[in-house]
């Protein structure tokens, strides 16, 4: 076994082996420039990267001319969102997303707030599911755009896409979908989806890091407002030179997907279902998000009692992430977390395992075996441990907040 | 975050874990800190009646850095007389786990724990 053990497959993959085959060639032998319409070497590189583009859309079933190549989903997020907006303001001010999505989209909402839009911030249940009631009662004449993530990054669930859809298509509201985290994960199909912008990322799927893709619906027609000037590549929606042997990466990325993703979702489903039944061996760990509607790779787990960040320091032979951002005088637990209901306490306790392509059974034991034996120690040293198996429920204790 | 070689010392063995009975007329008992915030130190001293404190324990639910200030405190407090071990100073405590800034509450929290142990000691004996 390799330590540190990766369970942080949400974070980022590695690039699969035959993946980072594909790319080589474009930078040392066929590193035409895409544009370059005059001489072989160009013609090459736009070749590949339009095989790319169709393998990216058949993963999504899309027409590959809704594909516009951008540097990841943070950018495609960035486009889709700002572009929607600017180009549809006189259509009406307002936009919908949920308090759990990723940053990406949360900040950019904020940008537009900065820019005169009015944005409506969701709740989510307690199992991280968005409320189509809720939505459809925060939808307005002048609401233009709503956005929804596919998956959750933090806590795997998926979000009613196609209900959402059907909802937004309804009402005359474009919709945006985060997919950042679904490629490879989810089946998706958006010739029947009534979705109209959705951002991908290569890295979460096997793929290079730097590059992503934004799908554009061309029937009904979704307009755009450019955010990156220049030569006016990709139509238009996004100048700059393409990166081709990025593209050719996240092209054998997404191909593999569509090949593998039956097996490979079974297979991880599997030893993620493992996993929970070794770690809930132990007292007080919950589930962070509905169990059923979710990712087969995601597990988040809160360990009562125990913090987050002394967790992740203590099994330093695994690589995951925590829900306690504990790096400032004012402890910021999961937003995601809190947005769920969860207390402080619980959001501060949450570790979040995810596995994939490359994790291997032995190392699904090791991490039982290893939390176990960790989660103990620390309990010991736990002061809350201690009053909880006296019998004092530490809600009714007076704390002096700090 | 990369920690200092003395944080992962007392991280890794830590000193004079564990708990004295509370009830005990020679024990003081200090809780300070919210499970909601993040970290919780519960630091006891166990004190002779010439007014030296011989011994001490803790228990710490929190970051490495919290553990590894209030196993710190347990080891400097030993042998100082209540007042003594009452001005230890959380920047003695930083400066000794060479502590970050975003990680100075820990060490406060610790000084804190102390004040609040020798203050419990006191009340019992008033």
């Amino acid at each position: 076994m390799q330590f540190p053990i990766y369970l942080d497959y949400s974070a980022t993959t590695p690039v699969d082996p035959r993946v980072a085959q594909k790319m080589i060639p474009f930078l040392t032998e066929d590193y035409g420039n895409p544009a370059s319409r005059s001489h072989s070497l160009g013609w090459k590189a736009e070749e590949a990267v339009e095989e790319s583009r169709e393998h990216v859309a058949a993963l999504v079933r899309c027409d590959s001319k809704e594909i516009v190549w951008t540097s990841g989903a943070t950018e495609s997020i960035n486009l889709a969102l700002k572009g929607a907006a600017e180009f549809y303001k006189t259509k009406g001010k307002h936009l919908i997303t949920v308090r759990t999505e990723h940053k990406a989209t949360l900040d950019t909402m904020r940008e537009l707030e900065r820019r005169g839009f009015e944005v409506t911030y969701l709740e989510v249940r307690p199992d991280g599911l968005l409320d189509l009631n809720q939505l459809e009662s925060a939808i307005r004449k002048d609401t233009i755009l709503v956005s929804v993530m596919y998956v959750n990054n933090e806590i795997g669930v998926i979000q009613d896409i196609p209900a959402i859809g059907e909802l937004c298509r309804k009402r005359g509201v474009l919709f945006h979908v985060d997919a950042a985290q679904a490629t490879g994960k989810c089946e998706i199909d958006l010739r029947s989806l009534k979705v109209d912008l959705m951002s991908f990322s290569a890295h979460k799927t096997y793929g290079p890091k730097g590059v992503g893709a934004l799908f554009v619906r061309r029937k009904p027609r979704v307009r755009l407002e450019a955010q990156i000037h220049g030569g006016g590549h990709e139509r238009g929606f996004r100048s700059g030179t393409l990166a081709t042997h990025q593209i050719a990466g996240m092209g054998e990325a997404f191909r593999l997907a569509k090949l593998e993703m039956s097996a490979e979702n079974e297979r991880i489903r599997a030893m993620r279902d493992k996993l929970l039944a070794g770690l809930q061996e132990m007292e007080e760990v919950f589930v962070n998000g509905d169990l059923e509607r979710r990712v087969p790779h995601n597990l988040n787990l809160s360990f009562n009692f125990v913090e987050g960040e002394s967790l992740i320091m203590a099994v330093k032979d695994i690589a995951v992430s925590s829900g306690s951002a504990c790096t400032s005088a004012s402890l910021e637990p999961s937003y995601v977390l809190r947005a769920l209901g969860r207390s402080d306490e619980l959001a501060h306790s949450s570790i979040r395992f995810t596995l994939g392509r490359f994790t291997t059974q032995e190392e699904v034991d090791y991490t039982v075996n290893h939390l176990k034996s960790k989660v103990g120690k620390l309990r010991d040293l736990s002061p809350l441990w201690e009053m909880h198996k006296e019998g004092i429920d530490l809600s009714t204790v007076q704390w002096a907040a700090h | 975050m990369a920690y200092s070689d003395k944080v992962l010392d007392h991280y890794e063995n830590p000193r004079n874990v564990g708990s004295f009975d509370k009830g005990d007329d020679s024990v003081g008992t200090g809780m300070v800190g919210a499970p909601a915030c993040g970290d919780v130190m519960k630091l006891q001293i166990k004190v002779n009646k010439d007014g030296i404190i011989e011994d001490a324990r803790f228990k710490t639910y929190g970051c490495g850095s919290a553990i590894a200030s209030s196993s710190l405190v347990t080891e400097w407090v030993k042998g100082k007389k209540l007042d003594e071990a009452a001005g230890i100073k959380n920047t003695q405590i930083a400066a000794e786990l060479s502590l970050p800034p975003v990680k100075i509450h820990c060490s406060i929290l610790a000084e804190d724990a102390i004040k609040a142990a020798v203050e419990d000691y006191k009340k019992k004996h008033q």
